[in-house]
């Protein structure tokens, strides 16, 4: 299956957070890798994606669209720690 | 900048035989950081949307943007851009986006830059925002294509003979421009150990490309000794 970086999905994303998302950190909670949202794997099939941990594979989290609803699943999936001004 | 907005085609100009790069303009435009790309929609009579992403290959030009497209075989939105979408026409874009694999000019570690085919787009768009500084960094770009009429943004490489701040250096995979020195084939080790540009001296390395040709390149990268978290990477899938 063709592997994409988080940068790719710096589009939708922006449909729901307020921030620039791929720049925040996610520290993995199976294995403690803190890597970028924009570095996460991305795997893409038709609407959806599944965001995994660069180093362990693990969910970070899985994004669909289905019509006009926007799904965003962080399952177990782990904290982002997001830099704000201010 | 989350929504939809339209943008005007005002120019399409040639990169190589297949490859163009679209001239956009987009009222309002923020202005973006090199590196950043734009999401593109195209919403068909029956509704039917597509989106893709490209790379924004140059700075801002006031409310104009670029960006170059490689028309896939069967694509269904590249070959409509490259060969169909008239000039005056509208189509939708979101951006700019991304806020991890770009440049930022206030940075001062030296620059490495792998490209792979058109991997290269986000990776000029760097090299120009370096040239537009008066002083800067070292940037260097090594660009692996197949053969050399395939090569992009020309007359801005071309530019860079004779400088050693800003330099780039070609790394043919199936056939070598004539005085090239390099054996063809595909980007090894020895390609990507540069002075200046060595894990001791801290690069930031942004690798661009195809899937395979990005793992083979970061993987390098990091065997040499550049820490992975320098090594930024953008994979087109």
């Amino acid at each position: 299956m063709p592997v994409q970086d988080g940068n790719a999905l710096a589009g939708p994303l922006s449909e729901v957070f307020a921030v620039e998302v791929t720049s925040a950190w996610r520290l993995c909670p199976g294995c403690g890798t803190d890597s970028t949202v924009g570095a996460l794997r991305v795997y893409t099939m038709g609407t959806a994606a599944v965001a995994r941990c660069p180093h362990c594979g693990e969910i970070a989290f899985r994004l669909a669209r289905h019509a006009e609803t926007l799904w965003l699943d962080f399952g177990g999936g782990g904290a982002l720690r997001i830099p704000v001004t201010g | 900048m989350s929504g939809w907005t339209v943008a005007r085609l005002v120019a399409r100009t040639k990169e190589s035989d297949t490859a163009r790069t679209l001239h956009l303009q987009v009222p309002g435009w923020p202005g973006h950081l090199a590196g950043q790309h734009i999401d593109v929609r195209l919403t068909a009579d029956d509704g039917y949307q597509a989106v893709r992403s490209y790379s924004l290959s140059a700075p801002a030009d006031g409310d104009q943007v670029a960006i170059s497209v490689q028309p896939a075989p069967y694509g269904e939105v590249s070959p409509y851009l490259v060969e169909e979408f008239p000039e005056g026409a509208d189509i939708e874009v979101r951006g700019p986006l991304g806020g991890w694999f770009v440049w930022r000019p206030d940075r001062t570690e030296p620059v490495l830059l792998v490209a792979g085919g058109s991997g290269v787009a986000p990776l000029v768009a760097m090299l120009r925002a370096r040239l537009a500084l008066p002083d800067g960094p070292a940037f260097r770009l090594v660009y692996s294509l197949r053969r050399p009429q395939e090569r992009w943004f020309g007359d801005s490489l071309d530019a860079l003979d004779g400088r050693s701040d800003v330099a780039v250096d070609y790394a043919y995979t199936r056939e070598a421009a004539p005085g090239a020195t390099r054996p063809v084939g595909r980007v090894r080790q020895e390609d990507l150990l540069i002075d200046g540009f060595t894990p001791a001296q801290r690069p930031l390395c942004f690798v661009c490309g195809p899937t395979a040709f990005v793992e083979h390149c970061a993987d390098i990268l990091v065997a040499l000794g550049h820490r992975p978290d320098r090594v930024r990477t953008e994979r087109f899938g």
